[in-house]
């Protein structure tokens, strides 16, 4: 059944409702990522569709609040007009998984969404600084607030950030904004060796010259040659003398080739959306690493699985990674090359059947299972929003 | 004061004080357990003077494991616990009460690890705040969080607190710049989140305890991003003949695409103060000052400031004066970052700490003038203009009963006018004792039984710094 509310009192009621029957409820936004997850066994849908709409916007204070249905697009529309942006670049899930829809602001907090901008500027759960929500018990919530300095009170905007409608149904949503960079160009090297180009990523993350985004594209993804990306945006005086000053201290490394405009915004899009891994039936992983420890990963997970392909983003230290789908989808070689270098991995997309089976999120140690599943209980004691999606219990 | 009720010390436990002080004998060296009058004394309060109460005794243990014995042991004893970084609190977090023990984190004061090529280093919770930095800027690199007491407090405390400071218009608070922490259980597990990758899998429990003012757990070790300094960076003085004018500089720097990396005020009270203190060279003929912080190259600065410059202009700004040699940077930011000291020297001071949507910022000034002279009272204002969080510094003095009643009945009026412009109570230093019982403002039932719920899970028996954060009425455990 699916329930689509329009107002915070009417999903309250239709909460209440659900628990005394405890039919384990899907929460929905735009639909577009209901593949990430453990796959789940929801009886009943809730829909944010019906609470839609921007409910404030101080481009001087720059903040945005919007109801949870609203979609990503009418956001990002209404921050270019007054030439501001979300400060995290939001990844769009739909040609990696194959979905249809609109992505939905509710879901960018839900599901903890960011982009290569993550290495500089934080993930979402940094910029989103207030949340309504409702849990189990049918109670309406809320955290933090519409200023960007608050600490008042146990930080549940966090907590609730990246829980992927686990602990309740999120109907508004309040994120700290940006203004746009006046200017925006690549640099680009070729042909460097996975290690060779964490090493320059490094050096230029360390700089002061402050990229704002830092990626690798091995042979193979997205073209013949191997690339090396370095992202600056600044206002356009700047811009000029810091890709000269960069250039200077990889030199290297080889001379870059600088890109801006279409195929600078192009090539930073497909590296936010995996789209390299786009439309094949490949086994997509999503490893968080310090970035020195992805060249190791991916060169351990090659030995154990020759089929592998991957590129990195985060300066090395996110590992996007394409493996065949069968079995368990390599969750094991992956798994045991990461944990020792004190990482983890995610299985973004594998069939429903595979992601049954396999452990989605990493698994946690027992004693932080046992807090989180309790933490779970403490929102949503009969265990009805999603029950599953992300661990067994949780 | 005596405003603040403190829980009623448990008879039981004070009964059994020697039992309790050969139990903790039992799990640390000699050196590491405090337990005369005399050496409890320097525990009893935090920066938040007018409180203070002798804990049972005091327990500063060098390892994670030692933490964990002392915390099982007070947790199998039922025993309250007190956290402690450096005892810097405002807000009165590291208060203790008669029948707690105070687990000081002091003596855990070791840089374990720095890592530029992942830019993490790796400390100890009883590292301060400027040591991270103080390690690290050999190399060209610094820890973002600068709260005022950064010389001395610690980063096990700016944990608890998630503390800003003047800097984090651009770099973040507390929250925004740890990977991870070891974190130590009341049941004496110990637990590792998150590390030198970003985004923990699974609930973001990191999240949930940066900020949790010591009521999960106790952090004995934390990793930390450490980011590479800029090229240079330069403040600029800027006067302004009213605050109105001040205030709407502000908002049109950042409307017009800028952000400073600091953007401070101080009305005419705290430029008085802060200029007879540091010798900063500020204005004093002006209503309002703003110091603007630009970072970059040179040239990158110089272009920067002639953009903020034009737009100060256009908002009416009577002195502007550049910084022209670290000397004077150093002066400029010694006199902002002494402003609480400064005005100890003239007078005793309640500071407040509420933040404020930005735009509303003319009407709170004015508000806040008004409930303070109601009162009676001075108050000098300094404060973070870009992120819109205050610190008016209400002017007292606390030999005279009725008027620290007034200054504490006025700080809560303005805290309360904060949250009624849609701001906070508190926006870096934390709810403490100082704002628990004001959280029923800012917060309704179903919001507070749902934190209260979250922290249940870690501390079901309000053993934790059990005083602070939560109204002592209404409270539940599950």
């Amino acid at each position: 059944m699916l329930h689509t509310p329009t107002t915070e009192a009417q999903a309250c009621a239709v909460v209440a409702s659900i628990v005394e029957a405890r039919i384990p409820l899907a929460v929905r936004g735009g639909g577009t990522r209901s593949g990430l997850g453990r796959p789940d066994n929801a009886v009943s849908t809730l829909s944010s569709a019906g609470l839609s709409g921007i409910t404030l916007y101080e481009p001087a204070e720059m903040v945005i609040g919007a109801r949870a249905g609203t979609p990503l697009k009418l956001i990002e529309q209404t921050l270019a007009e007054r030439g501001q942006m979300l400060p995290f670049e939001p990844m769009d899930h739909r040609a990696l998984l194959g979905s249809e829809g609109e992505p939905t602001i509710g879901a960018i907090a839900a599901g903890n969404i960011s982009g290569p901008r993550r290495i500089n500027a934080g993930a979402a759960r940094d910029s989103l600084i207030g949340i309504k929500l409702i849990n189990g018990r049918g109670e309406l919530v809320k955290s933090g607030g519409r200023v960007m300095k608050n600490v008042t009170g146990l930080d549940l905007v966090k907590l609730v950030a990246g829980s992927f409608g686990t602990l309740g149904f999120l109907t508004e949503v309040t994120f700290r904004v940006l203004p746009r960079p006046e200017r925006v160009v690549t640099l680009i090297w070729e042909g460097l060796s996975d290690e060779a180009a964490v090493a320059l990523l490094s050096a230029a993350l360390g700089s002061p010259f402050e990229p704002m985004a830092a990626a690798h594209l091995p042979a193979g993804i997205g073209g013949e040659d191997a690339r090396t990306l370095l992202r600056l945006e600044n206002f356009s005086a700047s811009i000029s003398y810091r890709a000269a000053e960069l250039a200077r201290l990889l030199k290297a490394h080889g001379r870059p080739e600088l890109i801006e405009g279409r195929g600078s915004d192009k090539l930073w899009r497909e590296v936010r959306d995996a789209a390299f891994f786009a439309g094949g039936d490949e086994a997509v992983w999503r490893l968080s690493l310090a970035p020195t420890n992805g060249p190791k990963a991916t060169a351990a997970i090659a030995r154990a699985i020759p089929q592998a392909r991957w590129f990195y983003d985060w300066g090395g230290g996110l590992v996007w990674l394409a493996v065949p789908a069968h079995g368990d989808a390599g969750a094991a070689a992956i798994r045991t090359a990461t944990k020792p270098l004190g990482g983890h991995a995610t299985l973004v997309r594998a069939p429903d059947a595979v992601r049954a089976v396999v452990p989605v999120f990493e698994p946690l140690a027992e004693s932080l299972m046992r807090v989180s599943a309790d933490i779970k209980k403490s929102f949503d004691p009969a265990g009805i929003f999603e029950p599953g999606r992300m661990y067994a219990g949780i | 004061m005596s405003a603040i009720a403190f829980p009623e010390p448990r008879a039981e436990i004070l009964a059994r004080r020697e039992s309790i002080l050969a139990g903790l004998a039992r799990l640390v060296v000699p050196e590491a357990l405090i337990t005369s009058e005399d050496e409890r004394r320097p525990y009893e309060t935090d920066a938040l003077t007018a409180y203070r109460r002798m804990p049972l005794a005091v327990v500063l243990p060098s390892t994670t494991q030692e933490v964990a014995a002392v915390l099982r042991y007070c947790g199998e004893q039922g025993v309250p616990v007190v956290p402690r970084g450096a005892g810097t609190s405002l807000a009165g977090g590291a208060i203790p009460q008669e029948d707690a023990v105070v687990i000081g984190v002091s003596k855990m004061n070791r840089i374990l690890e720095i890592d530029y090529a992942n830019r993490v280093a790796k400390v100890q919770a009883g590292v301060t705040n400027l040591a991270v930095t103080g390690a690290v800027s050999a190399d060209g690199f610094f820890y973002a969080p600068d709260p005022s007491s950064q010389l001395a407090c610690s980063i096990g405390g700016n944990i608890g607190m998630n503390s800003g400071g003047a800097h984090c218009l651009k770099y973040g608070v507390t929250t925004n710049n740890v990977l991870g922490v070891t974190l130590v259980m009341l049941d004496g597990s110990i637990v590792e989140i998150g590390g030198a990758h970003l985004d923990a899998p699974g609930l973001d429990l990191l999240g949930l305890i940066v900020g949790s003012e010591g009521q999960l757990g106790i952090v004995t070790e934390a990793t930390v991003r450490i980011l590479r300094s800029a090229e240079g960076a330069r403040p600029v003085l800027f006067g302004f003949p009213t605050s109105e004018q001040a205030g709407a500089a502000v908002a049109a720097i950042i409307g017009a695409g800028i952000i400073p990396v600091a953007m401070e005020f101080m009305d005419k009270p705290a430029i008085e103060i802060c200029e007879a203190f540091a010798k900063a060279g500020y204005p004093m003929d002006v209503e309002a000052l703003l110091i603007i912080e630009v970072e970059g190259s040179d040239a990158e600065m110089d272009a920067q400031l002639a953009r903020i410059v034009a737009i100060a202009r256009e908002h009416g700004v009577k002195t502007v004066k550049e910084s022209k040699s670290a000397m004077e940077t150093a002066a400029i930011w010694k006199g902002r970052k002494s402003a609480f000291g400064a005005t100890g020297r003239i007078a005793d001071y309640i500071c407040m700490d509420g933040t404020i949507p930005t735009g509303q910022l003319p009407f709170v000034l004015r508000r806040m003038d008004e409930i303070i002279k109601g009162y009676g009272l001075r108050v000098a204002n300094v404060f973070h203009a870009g992120d819109g969080n205050l610190h008016p510094l209400i002017l007292y003095n606390c030999n005279d009963p009725v008027e620290a009643q007034k200054a504490e009945d006025a700080g809560n009026d303005i805290l309360k006018l904060c949250v009624e412009v849609g701001g906070c109570l508190t926006g870096e230093h934390g709810v403490g004792i100082e704002k628990r019982d004001l959280m029923t403002v800012q917060f309704n039932e179903a919001d507070l039984h749902q934190q209260q719920r979250v922290r249940a899970v870690f501390d079901p028996r309000w053993l934790l710094n059990p005083a602070k954060v939560f109204p002592l009425e209404g409270r539940i455990a599950a």
